[in-house]
């Protein structure tokens, strides 16, 4: 009898652990994929994942893409601050090393950002290589909730997940909300940006502009067509004649402001030029990944203090405290927020 | 090799040597890594790949050796091989010691190609494809020109006709890059053209492998002829050879090699610039003897450089960058203590 219990026993769990041993997924690219029932150890596969791994489970972050420097690590967990970094792991167009990321034992890899047949046979090829599965995620910005639930679902965070997702629902309401209020004739005209001397900006479409976009704003540069990073020259910029100026590089925001060439710009005259935050992840893009939710606070902040009733510090210690779990201080306010509101 | 044609012995001796070095250094190669595995289970893993069995090891230490580090350690080889066989050839056929594989546009060729796929967002088959045939095309344009202008000194045409398209092609390159996705297009270009072997797998070997035996055949075969057309083509066409039937066998090797080693490593400099010169001092510039001796200084040379990028730091350290600084010191020592000329 005892026998016969226990042979039942062990068929039964034998059945349940094969159950929970794997499960299929299917990712955005359509490729099924078998997920480890417990997902402890998450590689990504470049920045936006990333953000969202650290975001949902930083617990379960294995390491970075790109480390981080010492102003991003004041913002970030101390148990996430000094992770191994392992370079972009996209095949023969990375830089990570396939024997470092078998060592360090993943049971997932996950890429965020855009799926194109590239990416499919990167990610069949390094499942392959490496016998680690791999899976796609879209990453755009309006399905940002869903796709911290989808993510947060994988990684077996679905709670914390929701909550995120809750916020990035509101937000976008909110922005919609608001948006519908402003006639479209006192939607700002706005130039960002890039480089020390500012003069690499996104066309019409890019996805380094795509929260201005978002939030409803004119991108000046959109008139010289579509696409994505481009350069132009300053007499380009002088003819689109910006209401506000946003700015990547704090060195640009500056010269800009001392430039006599860029005095005549209705931005510079009327001290419209700011800087975007970048800490820990950039507000604006780089990289464009969720990261960009308190991006749009700010932005309704800056383009419509009208309109939205933005308390931003605050907006921001509650977006901090919930998204990366850390407390920002009066004092490291003023540090994200350096250059980047009007001064009162 | 043939044995009847080999003027001396001493020419059999450097092969088994080099063969045998390089031999210890493909081992060598393969027991280091980041993931660290005991020679036992790196000799079971090989037999029973060999054999068709099933190893009695780790299953991820299988992965790591069969799937990783053996690909490499053979696509290494090769490319590092190809390289200089295609760099030496070269170098002679145009009697000059600044020429690399890259003077007739196939590396700016192929690069184009590749970055073209990336930005039409092709698999990585057809990115591999497309530089390959990126290559040949840019060559063949080179080579048309060459043979279109007629009444000029044949080699000096085919030399400028390389560095305008080159030129060109440089500028659809740079074209691309501007037009691509910076965050996900642009950075896999960037690495892509620095060279590296970090995600070569089997089926990428077995891909380049007929072109690689295709393209060395005539390098080989022709290999005393060679030395022929070193002496110039009124020289070599009194001698009874015919130089443009030559030049175009061997521009035809030595460029598909080349392609082919491009199209799964990216862009890996200096190799083929640097080792024919290394392999002429320590030989001298009869063919029959370099082409073997620069082969495997190649080969050799690729193995040590491969294992330093991705065994040094934890990320990869593109190939260009480790072959030029490892290489260059190297060469100047050579230079500074060489006995051996030019000629």
């Amino acid at each position: 009898m005892l026998k016969l219990i226990s042979a039942v026993t062990i068929a039964f769990l034998s059945v349940c652990s094969a159950s929970v041993w794997a499960r299929p997924f299917t990712d955005a690219a359509g490729r099924v994929v078998e997920i480890p029932d417990n997902v402890t150890r998450i590689l990504t596969a470049g920045p936006p994942a990333s953000v969202l791994v650290y975001v949902l489970a930083p617990e379960k972050l294995t390491g970075w893409v790109r480390e981080p420097n010492a102003q991003e690590k004041e913002f970030l967990l101390p148990s996430a601050r000094d992770l191994p970094t392992y370079g972009r792991l996209t095949g023969q167009g990375g830089t990570a090393n396939m024997e470092a990321v078998i060592a360090a034992k993943p049971d997932l890899i996950i890429d965020v950002g855009s799926v194109n047949p590239t990416y499919i046979s990167l990610a069949d090829k390094v499942q392959q290589q490496t016998g680690i599965p791999y899976v796609l995620i879209d990453g755009s910005f309006a399905n940002s909730a869903k796709t911290l639930r989808q993510v947060g679902e994988l990684l077996g965070v679905s709670p914390r997940a929701e909550e995120l997702a809750a916020y990035a629902e509101t937000t976008l309401k909110n922005l919609g909300e608001g948006l519908a209020k402003v006639p479209a004739g006192e939607r700002p005209k706005v130039y960002y940006g890039r480089g020390p001397e500012g003069l690499e900006t996104g066309l019409s479409g890019s996805i380094n502009l795509e929260i201005l976009e978002a939030a409803g704003a004119t991108n000046v540069a959109a008139a010289a067509g579509k696409g994505g990073l481009t350069n132009v020259s300053l007499e380009q910029v002088l003819g689109w004649n910006p209401e506000i100026i946003l700015g990547a590089s704090p060195k640009f925001i500056s010269a800009v402001k001392s430039d006599p060439s860029w005095a005549s710009v209705a931005a510079v005259k009327n001290g419209k030029v700011f800087a975007a935050p970048s800490l820990p992840f950039g507000w604006f893009d780089s990289p464009p990944g969720i990261n960009r939710l308190i991006g749009i606070r700010w932005l309704e902040a800056l383009l419509y203090p009208k309109t939205f009733d933005v308390d931003l510090k605050a907006d921001v210690q509650k977006f901090f405290k919930l998204f990366y779990q850390v407390e920002v201080t009066d004092a490291q306010l003023d540090t994200l927020l350096k250059g980047a509101i009007e001064k009162h | 090799m043939n044995s009847a044609q080999d003027p001396d012995r001493g020419n059999r001796k450097l092969v088994v040597f080099g063969i045998l070095g390089v031999t210890v250094l493909a081992m060598a190669s393969m027991a280091i890594g980041k993931y660290s595995v005991p020679p036992s289970a790196i000799l079971r893993v090989l037999f029973a790949g060999l054999t068709g069995g099933q190893p009695d090891v780790d299953p991820i230490q299988q992965t790591v050796i069969w799937n990783v580090r053996l690909p490499r350690v053979i696509a290494g080889l090769l490319i590092g091989a190809a390289l200089a066989a295609a760099g030496a050839t070269y170098q002679g056929l145009f009697r000059n010691p600044l020429v690399s594989p890259d003077i007739l546009g196939v590396s700016a060729g192929a690069s184009l190609g590749a970055v073209l796929a990336i930005f039409l967002k092709m698999p990585v088959p057809v990115i591999q494809l497309m530089s390959f045939c990126g290559g040949l095309l840019a060559v063949a344009a080179v080579y048309g020109v060459g043979a279109a202008v007629r009444g000029r000194d044949p080699v000096l045409t085919l030399v400028l006709a390389g560095v305008a398209i080159g030129a060109i092609v440089g500028a659809g390159i740079s074209l691309v890059k501007i037009l691509a996705d910076p965050y996900d297009q642009l950075p896999a270009i960037t690495y892509w053209l620095l060279g590296s072997l970090t995600a070569v797998t089997r089926a990428d070997v077995g891909s380049i492998l007929p072109a690689m035996v295709i393209g060395l055949l005539p390098l080989v075969a022709l290999r005393w002829r060679m030395n022929v057309m070193t002496l110039g083509d009124e020289e070599a066409q009194t001698l009874g050879v015919d130089t443009r039937l030559m030049r175009l066998a061997l521009i035809f090797g030595a460029t598909l090699i080349t392609a082919a080693s491009v199209s799964i490593a990216g862009i890996v400099g200096w190799v083929g610039l640097v080792i024919p010169h290394v392999a002429r001092l320590l030989v001298g510039p009869d063919f029959r003897r370099l082409l073997p001796a620069a082969l495997l200084l190649g080969g050799g040379y690729m193995l040590v450089v491969d294992t330093l990028a991705r065994s040094v730091a934890l990320t990869e350290i593109p190939l260009g960058i480790l072959t030029a600084v490892v290489g260059a010191p190297f060469f100047l020592w050579l230079l500074a203590s060489g006995k051996r000329g030019w000629s």
